[in-house]
């Protein structure tokens, strides 16, 4: 029997504010264990929190980023459970009325469109981090994390496959980069999500028994853990038993997940509003005022690329599909490259570099401006196509230097002195006489070889087009 | 019987409280008499009102994202039961 594979995922995003959810301390990744914190952020008794108004004004943009209704009235609540990480015993969070809900993104796979649902984005605090020593009996805790605000996005049960979550999880990472509400830094765990997943004969109108599985910390080993679950759970229905509502954890290491919780032990969390937090009206004013600060997202970039600036569907939503490498495309304009010249080297060069030094767009040495000087030194003339891919080289590896000083200290400057380059094609031709006569015996391609030596001779340094004029000259005479 | 004896077992477990089965007893019928009363409520007609969910009609209490310095560490670890590397140290807990 074939099995359609059911994914519903729920994101965690830590917003980039400046202090943390309920407290004025710094909102920040890392520091000295516990001095990130206050009494209220390490849950002293009798503190009172007061909400960050960014915290709101991030979730909104988010929602509006996403398609989501705004809602006009929202509430905090308290989620009960007793844990280390959470000093106050609760966790504030949204229970039932989350400041965006009924939203959706539309992902583009391999010769379809999937629209998934975005049931609701709502905002609470992240936990602390708690450090357990491998052979004493203690577990260290680190309040730094603790309070810093969050917003999880929630999606309806409309992916079907690993390779539309992965998709998915890009796509909204992306929008949550160009909209600057998180950084999105995976090692950092600033996007974190969990995977729900169930499988079901194939034409079935039913969801089967779903699963929960946490500790997935990338979108390499979400696509590992669903390809696993999808797996386990086809096994266990095909051996003709059933799959039980739990909750598991991912192993990535040992690439197989482990029961973490059933059912029958689920937490019970007991959400009621927080008296200590006022309700969350929010107005049409409100709403339009955050929409004017929303940037032109990565679908609106696109549509106008392949307008404006007749770039290719697939080049358009390569570029746009990173906040960083759209910002080096546009930067790089900005400073006179033409739009073709710009995507080539992004789409190609620049790409292939990144991805072998496992380096993410926004951490690119060098900006638009050097990649415009690149190119402007290219058309003057002063290198060719195939030194600048050298010089791209050490623009990677000397961020310091300007692409031109880069040429210049290097002594790659191409060489356009017709004289110099007709003495070495004059000596090629001497040094050839076989190629020379294959060629006035009609067999063009040696043309190919005598061009090769010359520009060998040249040490790769002369200008491709004097080369190919001189030599035809020489040997039509 | 407002409230059952596994009642009162579950929700002193959830909130980590170990009850005699004399304390048991007593917070059945405390919790059965606050249940009985709360019952009042149920004979107001409440169609068409919106559900509150605080008693005080303030609502948008909130402040701008500027950080301040933290708290001492010192200090703030003061309440810890033990202090280990500038972490509170707690029985070891893995779930």
């Amino acid at each position: 029997m074939n099995y359609e594979t059911v994914i519903g995922l729920e994101v965690h995003s830590e917003l980039a504010t400046a202090s943390k959810a309920f407290c004025s301390c710094e909102n920040k990744f890392g520091g000295e264990p516990n001095t990130h914190c206050c009494p209220v952020c390490s849950g002293m008794p009798g503190v009172l929190p007061v909400l960050n108004k960014k915290v709101v004004e991030f979730c909104i943009k988010a929602g509006l980023a996403t398609n989501c209704s705004i809602t006009r009235y929202g509430k905090q609540d308290r989620k009960n459970y007793f844990y280390p990480d959470l000093p106050k015993a609760y966790q504030i969070s949204q229970y039932d009325l989350p400041i965006c809900h009924s939203g959706y993104i539309d992902i583009k796979m391999d010769g379809y469109t999937r629209r998934v649902r975005i049931t609701r984005i709502h905002i609470e605090e992240d936990a602390g981090k708690l450090v357990h020593s491998e052979f004493g009996s203690s577990t260290l805790v680190d309040y730094n994390r603790c309070g810093v605000p969050l917003i999880e996005i929630v999606t309806e049960p409309d992916i079907r496959s690993s390779a539309e979550a992965y998709v998915f999880l890009e796509t909204l990472r992306n929008i949550l980069m160009y909209i600057e509400v998180s950084d999105c830094k995976m090692q950092e765990g600033s996007l974190r999500c969990d995977v729900n997943l169930s499988v079901r004969p194939e034409g079935s109108a039913e969801y089967g028994t779903r699963c929960e599985m946490k500790n997935v910390n990338s979108f390499s080993a979400a696509v590992r853990a669903m390809d696993y679950e999808r797996v386990r759970q086809i096994e266990l229905l095909s051996s003709g038993e059933e799959v039980s509502q739990e909750t598991r954890r991912w192993d990535d290491e040992k690439g197989m997940s482990a029961l973490m919780r059933t059912k029958e032990d689920a937490q019970d969390y007991r959400y009621f509003p927080d008296p200590d937090l006022c309700a969350i009206v929010i107005d049409d004013e409100w709403v339009e005022s955050i929409r004017s600060t929303l940037p032109e997202l990565p679908e609106q970039k696109k549509e106008r690329y392949m307008g404006e600036l007749s770039l290719s569907e697939y080049d358009a939503e390569f570029i746009c599909a990173k906040k960083a490498l759209a910002a080096l495309f546009d930067d790089a304009r900005a400073a006179g490259a033409s739009a073709k010249a710009a995507a080539n080297w992004i789409m190609s060069d620049i790409s292939k570099i990144l991805n072998d030094s496992e380096t993410e767009p926004e951490d690119s040495p060098f900006g638009g401006k050097e990649l415009a000087e690149l190119i402007s030194l290219i058309d003057k003339g002063t290198i060719s196509g195939s030194i600048a891919k050298k010089v791209l080289k050490k623009m990677f590896d000397n961020p310091q230097k300007s692409p031109a000083q880069i040429v210049e200290e290097s002594g790659m400057v191409q060489i356009s002195d017709e004289g110099a380059i007709r003495e070495i094609v004059l000596k090629v031709l001497n040094d050839n006489p076989k190629s020379v006569e294959d060629y006035k015996n009609g067999k063009k391609a040696a043309m190919g070889f005598l061009v090769g030596q010359t520009m060998r001779a040249l040490r790769g340094q002369g200008n491709p087009q004097l080369i190919n004029k001189l030599l035809s000259e020489e040997l039509d005479k | 019987m407002k409230i059952t004896n596994d009642e009162i077992k579950h929700v002193a477990r959830l909130a980590r409280l170990y009850l005699s089965d004399e304390e048991e007893k007593r917070m059945e019928k405390d919790l059965g008499a606050i249940l009985t009363f709360m019952d009042k409520l149920n004979n107001l007609d409440t169609a068409g009102v919106p559900q509150t969910a605080h008693a005080v009609e303030t609502s948008n209490v909130l402040r701008e994202d500027v950080a301040a310095p933290s708290f001492d560490r010192e200090e703030l670890l003061k309440n810890a039961p033990t202090v280990e590397d500038g972490c509170y140290s707690v029985p070891k807990v893995v779930e």
